[in-house]
Formats: C-alpha cells, structure tokens, sequence
C-alpha cells in the first residue's frame, strides 16, 4: 500500500469538505473494494475518508411503504434488521448472501452502490424495486443512477446518504455464486409492485453491470409464476464471458435464476 | 495401547502453540540489522531481457542495493537443477535447460524473477523495484503442452528442441501388441488431469544471514526437508560447503510438496545476504505464491484397454505428455515417471502395460510433485477408465473392479512395483456397505421422480508410499538415498528428545513420534519432545514427503528406541542384579519378570549418566541413532465411493454422500489420519470440482489470485464417512503403509464418475465446473 491520509469524518459535510481539500481524495464505506485495491498497489489515494462512523449514515427504519436503509449500514445489519425482513424479506436474504461474514459486517450498502461493481448484489435489488437514491446533494431514481461497469450517476465527490425502497407486492432473489470470488456469476432480483408492475434486474451477467430484464417482466407481467418464464428466450449477446461462466451459460443462469427468484417470492 | 499409546486418537499437542498464534514461522523471525528483499518479476511469459536500469531506485532513501541476475551468474551461483535423471527411450539423458535464480537474459514464464531490491523496509524494497525499469523484448509464447509440441512453436531452451524434457517408456510395448490384437473388448479414453496450484496456507519465506567472520551462512526457509535444501544449495548451487551452512525449517504452514524444492528466492537471499553484508528477508505474498511455487498435474493422455470375453483385462497402453513449465524442477522428471507410470496397474491384475511419457517444456510456472505427485494422475486415469469400460461392456462397475482385482499377494506388476500386501475386496466391501451401494437404484429413481440427477461413482486406488529404499529409487534415476534418521536422546532426568530427520508442517509428528515412545516405555507423552528441522540439531535427514513420514521416519525412530532399550535394560539388570533377559518394560518402569523388583526408568536414565555403577565396560550416557532404509515401498489402497446430485438446470453438483474406506496398514493416532484423509479429500474434490491454474495461449496467468481461483471451502465439500480396513505392511516392522496422500489420489475419479453417472454422458473434464457440466448435459 502507498501511503495515504486516514481521516476519519463525523459528519457527511466534514466529509464533503475532507474530500474537496484533498488532491486524489476517496471515501471509504466499509473498504471492501478499495482496501484490497490499494493494498496491490492499484489505487494511491491521496487521502481516504472513513463514512464508516458518521452516525447519521447508520441505521435500518421502515416507515408506510418504504423501507431506507442509511448508506453506512453494513450488510449484516441488513440482514439480520427485523424491520427489513418484515417490509423486504427478499432485501434481507440478499444481504445475507454477500460476501463471507468479514465483508458482510465491513461492507455498507452505500459503499457497494457507489461502487457499482458488475457482480454486486446490492445492484440488483435496487434496481428492480425501483428504490431511490438519496445524496448530500439529490435524489436519483435507480433507473437513472446505474450507468454501466463501475460507473453511476455520482459526481465527483457526491455522498451517498441513505436509499429508499418501496415496499414490494412480492419480491425474490436467488443468487448463482461465483465459485471463486462468490460475488454474483448472475443474481436476478424479481420484484412486483404493489400497483402491479414487475421489475426485473440481473447482476454479475451483462458486460454494462446491472440490467433489467424486459422479456422476462413481460413475461411475468401475464403470469406471475416461474412457468412463465419457460419460453422465454435470453440472449448471450453482450453477456460477461470468463473462465467461470460462458456468455451462454450466463444468459442461461438469468432465466433459471430468474424461476428461482419467483419461486421463492411466492 | 495406553491412553497415549499407538492407536490412540491424542490430541495434537503442537495446536496449543498454533490456535493461541505462537506458531514461529519463518516471518516472525527479525534478526538485528535485518533487510527485506523485493524480486523484480516478469510481466511476460516469454521475452529477452535487453537491460535493466537501477539508477534511479538506488537514489532512493532507504534503498541497500538492487541485484540483477547478471551479478548472480557473474558470481557463479549454480542454475538449478533437476535431481532424478530420466533416460529417453532413445538412451539420451533427459534435457535440462539451464535455470539461473534470476534471469540474466531470457524469462520464459510470468512471474520468473530478473531482479531483487534489498532495502530497509518491505514497503521501501517495493517502491523501489517500481523504480527499476526493465527493457523486455518480447517473444512468441506457448503455455498449452498439446500446443507446445506442434512444428513451428516458440521453442524455450536451445538444449531441448521440440520443447522436449524427454521421451521415456516403461513396460513391454510387443506383450501390449499382442494383448489388443487378441481382445474382445477395447477401451479407449482421453483426458487431461488440471494443472493445480498448491496454495499452502503459509507463502513461502527465506531469511539468509552470513556471518563473514566464520564464512557461515543461516537460512530459515519454509521448507519440508531442511537437509535436502543445505544438500543441494552446497553441492550443486555453490553457495557454502555443508558445515557452513545451517538450515533451518521453523514451524512451516502447509506443504503439499511445494515446499520440497528448493527455490530461486532462497538462493538469491543467501547470495545478497554475503554481498550486502547484512541479514535479508523475503516473504511471498499470495500472488508471488500463485506465479512462482510449483504447480501440481497437468497431463494430457490417452489410453487404451483390452478385455478379453470374461471382462479380464489383458492390457493397457498409454501416451501422456506432461506439462513442466518453464524449467525443470528439482524432482519433476519422476512425477509424471516413475511416480506414475509405475502405478497404472491400479488394483488391477493387468499383464500387460507400456506407458510413454512425454515431458514438455511450456512458458508457465514449473510443474513439480503436489499431494500424490503422479499417482493422483495414474490413479485418475486407471478409475476412469474401469468406469468408462464398465459402461461400455454394460457391466456393474464395481463389479468389473472385482473381476480384476488382484488377490494374491506379493504381486509383480509389469511395471517395476511389487505390491506386498492388500485386500482390496475387503475395502470395496466397506465402501459400499457404508454408502448402500445396493439400494443406488432405488434413491435414483425417487431422486428422478423429484427432477433431480443422481449419480454415484467409485474409485479404488492405489499408492507406493515412503519413496524408498535408496537402491531401487537410486537404479532409477535418483539423485539421493531415501531413507530416514533419527536419534533418541534420553536426559539424565529421564525425559527423552526424539531428533528426526522428518519435517512436521501440518502432519502432527510432535505427537504421533511421541505416541511410540509412549507405547514402548510407557512414559507420558508430555516427558517427549521432538526436534526436527533444524540441520544444526539433526544430524541428516531426508524430510517429508509421499506419506513417508511414519512408515520410514517413525521405522528409524523405533530403531534407536530399540538399543535405547537394549542399553537400559543391561543397566537395569546391572541395578536390580537379575539377567538381563529377564528385564521387561512396563508403565514407564524396568522390571525383573516374575517379581516385584523394579526400577523407574528416571532412575535408569540417571544411572546411566552419573555412571556410578555400571556394567563394566559399559559407556555412560543413552543415547542411539539410527538410519532406517526400508526394502520396498509401501502401498496404501482402499476404495471410495460418491454420491451426488446434478442440478440440470444450473450444472451444479451437490453432494449426497462420500464415503472412504482406507487401508492404511497399522494406524498411530486415529485422529490424525482421519485429518488427513479429510484434507486429502478436500484437495482431491477440489480438483474435480473447482480448481485449475488456467493460462491464457500467450501464457498469461488469469487465475492468480483467489478471486479468480477456485480453493474449496468447507460449504463445497461433504461431511466424509470414514472406514479403515486393515492389512499391515510386511515391509516394516510398525506395519505402517502411510496416510497422508491417499484422498487427493482416490476422490477426483469418484467425483467425476459419478457426475457422469448422473448426467449420462461419460465425456466431462476435470474442474467439472457447473458451466462444463451444464454445457455436457445439454450438448447433442
């Protein structure tokens, strides 16, 4: 590792303005992306800004029909948060699959949105129930925030402060592990609506990160059940291709993924 | 036995220091002055190097010197070396290119060191080898060994064209001739056996520390044969002669053979070590492990076998080529050999076996011996093969095995081992009672019923163990004797020092090695310690390795325990004024049989350094060395059978049921084996399930790091069933055939016989990763 200023903010505009003084300043949310990253060397902030104990940033509440989860909120609070496997049990289960128990009490749902990694969990959810994302400076839709490999809607410098999901009719996950990394080979996140719309979001499979799943929402759509999507045909084209897992077989995970995810919806 | 005896399952007296994280390892040791070494590696599979420019690291603060592998040729450090010469069918020596410790002016894999920066700090070596610029010419590369041995290849050594090691044979190839043209059946199979990385919990580390006042050099490696090391770095790497050179192998996490050899790194350490006057460290990290410790398999094959009417077989006939890498390892030439060929007879009456290997020089990270070492491969091979004629003669496959099994014991096989002992009957029994292998049909079809494929799978192997005696290993091509030494040191308090030539990183020695004294003098285990790894303190020793530990190391200990004995019973006798002949041994005191006379054995051990009264002529003192050189090998074997699920729609495989029935000969301590059989399983699932060191066709490493490479972790494998049934071995007089192999050697092919089972197609390569077995479901 190359060295760096530790500092660790109180509040998130201490930490806005750590960030603006510093030259190559970055935020940390839990480090499970970037500590690994600046320990091969392949990062050499100038400056790295703990969220991590900012109070305001932490904490699981749900309230009519949404459930916000604050952006430092690790994932094993999630998991384990009454409040959300009452409102999202499938929000919950999802985020008691990331990772192993070290990243799942380190890693915070602010840092993994940020970050946007093609094979997240976090992605997947977010996107399918439509939540919101709040900043120090707006709000952004998931349908606006999610902009292709590693990359969102952020500016420079932008925090994220807590994301709002509405509460689903119903809602799955199911998740095929990568055997290695266990990141998502592909997890698909079905969510219907309480006004009747399904969304459908896959991660870990498309070369552009989290995607939704339009044949399958239609599909769905008709008839909500893992039958449903029998007939319905993806395509490999534009999918991630790697040792692990062929373009095909990823497109063929989305599909069985996707049956499991209703399945277990209900 | 005793509560601490032979056969009972004590626990390991060395994990009190392990899980309270008071191991000493290599890394824990800071010596005064200390500097810390960072290795320039190569980014390139295959490329010239054209100059290497330090100038502006060595400005940097903190920096103590950067050392390119001019300097090391320049000052005549020894290339490594292969030691087990192998003869080509056509009588010429097998072609050795020559491996300098750093590059002087060719790399030929990633990873392949051309420079080390030694500085104050770990983090100021590193950011000064960043400084270091390094003009490579980059050249064509080959990583694939079927690629490699094509007309037209990137040729790596100009001493083996063709990128050929050797073209070796065994057997007699007009018996096997004869054998097809006579059968009734013939069976043909290829596979390839997955090239793995050893991945020891511990990365490697060295410090070197010269002494230029006495010209005397102290390594402490992470090495399974501390004396092999200070051998070789003496007698062929021109680093010291032997007594100025002490070798030390501290508590070492993990081996699995990759720590056998003996590496650049180590040989630069004690090189910089002279040249910049001051101790130097260097410590892997995961990556550096994944490039640079030597990898296990990676065979190509294919084979062929004859039957006759009655499902006998007549012959086999097989062709590998065997990947090496980039450079000859120090035993790689015996792997895919003599540790190989040697087995395909399996357990199997076979009258007739040629084998040619080809060995393959490609543009990766050398191949060397990994848990099993060559029987894994033959023992892959010969069960895939009696499941795949099974299916093709529509016989029951355990059935076929029993068919062939062979019975009688001693047996010749046609390929140099002579089997002592067995019953392989018995294990196959033991497998398949524990695992229901009667009612298979039934949880298949009910498992059917409930959309599932279920497949069971069997595999019975075999293994030559302990890697002696040194005649027959030295007619083979060995470059040194194998056989074990120890010496028992009896304290005049009466507490006992076993010293042995055995290294421990893992395997529980500082136990089981008690264990016999404890049995023999009926001492508690807590009055005996070990020592081993530390060539100042043992005199010689060969290590550990091919589960050779208990059947060769524990033989040489129970020799120097027996005139330990033989001397404390005369003093005894001499004591209690009876014969000698009349003295037994019982719960740790010397008794004159038939009477209540008796001396404790403190009082022995007493008598015989304060030499007050001794027998006349007697030397005072106890204390016996012993060499043991066994007169065969030893041939653990047993059966192992897998039942699984294969779910279609996503190609991945759970486990129902694995169950194994081992024959290890006499077991010391029950526990330990069965930990070893379930890490020997675990690597052995692993490389049927999950692992493979993968390289891209210009030789790029794309799984060097965990992330990317599949370790199996305790939710991919099974709860084990285990069983013993027991032959002991006539070869030694413990009885002992050796535990700590066998499950990397047996589970691959019952993994993937029983996936095949399930899936219906018998075509499924090694990892079956869930994206091949969903791809082998559905393919026309």
């Amino acid at each position: 590792m190359y060295q760096t200023t530790y500092h660790r903010a109180s509040s998130v505009d201490e930490a806005a303005s750590l960030f603006a003084k510093g030259s190559e300043a970055k935020f940390l949310a839990g480090g499970q992306t970037l500590l690994p990253v600046m320990k091969q060397r392949l990062a050499a902030p100038s400056d790295v800004i703990d969220l991590g104990k900012i109070k305001d940033l932490i904490g699981v509440e749900a309230s009519g029909d949404t459930l916000t989860i604050k952006a430092a909120t690790p994932h094993y609070d999630v998991a384990t948060s009454d409040a959300a496997k009452k409102a999202i049990p499938a929000l919950a289960y999802l985020a008691s699959l990331i990772g192993d128990p070290a990243v799942r009490y380190r890693g915070t749902i602010g840092g993994s949105l940020a970050n946007n990694d093609p094979a997240a969990d976090y992605p997947a959810a977010t996107l399918a129930l439509g939540a919101t994302i709040k900043t120090n400076k707006r709000t952004i839709a998931a349908d606006d925030y999610f902009q292709g490999l590693f990359a969102t809607a952020l500016e420079d410098g932008e925090i994220i402060t807590q994301v709002s999901f509405p509460v689903p009719a119903k809602a799955g996950y199911a998740k095929f592990p990568h055997p290695a990394s266990r990141f998502a080979l592909t997890g698909v996140f079905v969510a219907q609506t309480k006004s009747g719309e399904v969304r459908v979001a896959a991660t870990g499979a498309s070369q552009s990160g989290v995607m939704r799943v339009p044949a399958i929402e239609a599909a769905l759509k008709a008839n909500w059940s893992p039958a449903a999507i029998d007939s319905v045909s993806i395509s490999a084209s534009g999918l991630l291709s790697d040792i692990h897992g062929s373009s095909d077989y990823r497109a063929n995970l989305v599909k069985v993924m996707a049956q499991r995810a209703v399945a277990a919806a209900g | 036995m005793g509560v601490e005896g032979i056969g009972a399952s004590v626990v390991r007296k060395e994990d009190k220091r392990f899980i309270t994280g008071k191991g000493r390892y290599v890394d824990d040791i800071k010596l005064t002055g200390m500097t810390y070494a960072h290795f320039i590696r190569s980014p390139h599979a295959h490329a010239k190097v054209k100059g290497i420019d330090s100038s502006a690291a060595l400005k940097m603060p903190g920096v103590v010197a950067v050392l390119t592998g001019k300097q090391i040729v320049d000052d005549k450090v020894g290339n490594l070396i292969c030691g087990w010469a192998i003869t080509s069918k056509d009588g010429s020596p097998m072609k050795m290119g020559a491996w300098p410790a750093m590059a002087p002016e060719t790399v030929r894999f990633v990873g392949q060191a051309v420079a080390v920066v030694i500085a104050e700090s770990k983090n100021l070596a590193r950011d000064a080898a960043e400084a270091v610029v390094v003009d490579y010419e980059e050249l064509p590369a080959v990583a694939d060994v079927t690629a490699a041995i094509k007309a037209g290849a990137p040729q790596l050594h100009p001493e083996a064209p063709g990128n050929q090691v050797y073209d070796w044979v065994i057997g007699d190839e007009g018996a096997v001739d004869a054998a097809f043209a006579k059968a009734a059946n013939v069976v043909k199979l290829d596979l390839a056996n997955n090239r793995l990385a050893p991945n020891a919990m511990e990365p490697r580390a060295a410090i070197a520390d010269y002494d230029a006042a006495e010209e005397h050099f102290t390594l402490y490696t992470t090495s399974q044969n501390p004396h092999v090391a200070r051998l070789v770095l003496s007698a062929f790497y021109n680093i010291a002669p032997e007594h100025k050179l002490r070798v030390i192998a501290p508590d070492v996490g993990g081996g699995f053979g990759s720590k056998i050899f003996i590496y650049p790194e180590e040989m630069v350490a004690l090189w910089a070590s002279k040249k910049v006057g001051r101790p130097v460290k260097w410590t892997g990290d995961r990556t550096e492990a994944f490039l640079t410790d030597a990898h296990g398999r990676d065979h190509v094959t294919h084979a062929e076998m004859a039957f006759d009417t009655n499902n006998k077989i007549t012959g086999l006939k097989v062709k590998t080529y065997a990947n090496f890498g980039a450079y000859m390892s120090l035993f790689s030439s015996s792997v895919p050999t003599y540790l190989y060929a040697t087995l395909l007879s399996g357990q199997y009456n076979i009258p007739a076996i040629h084998a040619e290997v080809i060995g393959v020089y490609t543009n990766t990270t050398p191949v060397d011996a990994y848990r099993g070492a060559g029987r894994p491969e033959a023992s892959y091979l010969i069960e895939r093969m009696m499941e795949t004629a099974a299916r093709q003669l529509k016989v029951d496959p355990a059935a076929l095995r029993r068919t062939n099994f062979i019975t009688q014991f001693p047996h010749q096989t046609p390929v140099i081992m002579a089997y002592d002992t067995g019953d392989f009957n018995a294990s196959l029994d033991a497998a398949m009672k524990a695992i229901d292998y009667a009612g298979f049909p039934a949880r298949k079809a009910k498992a059917k019923a409930d959309g599932k494929l279920r497949g069971i799978g069997v595999s019975c192997y075999i293994e030559a163990c302990g890697i002696a005696p040194s005649k027959a290993v030295g007619s083979l091509g060995a470059g040194v004797g194998l056989w074990e030494s120890a010496e028992v040191r009896v304290n005049p308090v009466g507490t006992i020092e076993i010293l042995t030539g055995s290294h421990s990183h893992g395997q529980g020695h500082e136990t089981t090695f008690c264990q016999l004294v404890a049995d023999r003098l009926g001492v508690p285990i807590s009055q005996v310690s070990i020592v081993h790894g530390d060539t100042d303190k043992v005199q010689f020793g060969m290590g550990t390795y091919g589960s050779r530990s208990a059947a060769v190391g524990l033989t040489a200990i129970l020799k120097a325990m027996e005139k330990v004995e033989s001397k404390a019973k005369k003093i005894a006798a001499h004591a209690l004024e009876a014969s000698e002949a009349d003295i037994v041994i019982e719960n740790g005191e010397f008794k004159v049989t038939g009477t209540d006379k008796a001396i404790a054995f403190p009082m022995v051990a007493l008598a015989a350094y304060t030499a007050h009264n001794l027998p006349d002529g007697m030397e005072p003192g106890l204390k016996e060395t012993a060499f043991y050189d066994p007169t065969n090998f030893t041939f653990p074997a047993g059966a192992y059978i897998c039942e699984l699920e294969v779910d279609a729609g996503t190609g991945k495989t759970s486990f129902v049921n694995f169950v194994a029935a081992d024959d290890f000969g006499r077991l010391i301590n029950p526990m330990i084996v069965e930990g070893q059989v379930h890490g020997g399983l675990a690597q052995g699932i692993g490389q049927a399930l999950l692992e493979h060191a993968i390289y891209d066709a210009n030789g790029q490493p794309v799984t060097a790091s965990f992330m990317d490479y599949t370790m199996p972790r305790a939710d991919d494998l099974p709860s084990f069933k285990l069983s013993h049934t027991t032959t002991l071995c006539p070869g030694n007089p413990l009885g002992i055939k050796g535990c700590g192999e066998a499950g990397a050697i047996g589970a691959s092919a019952a993994v993937i016989n029983a996936i095949t089972d399930a899936i219906g197609k018998n075509n499924l390569e090694m990892p079956a990763t869930p994206d091949r077995v969903w791809r082998t479901i559905h393919a026309a």
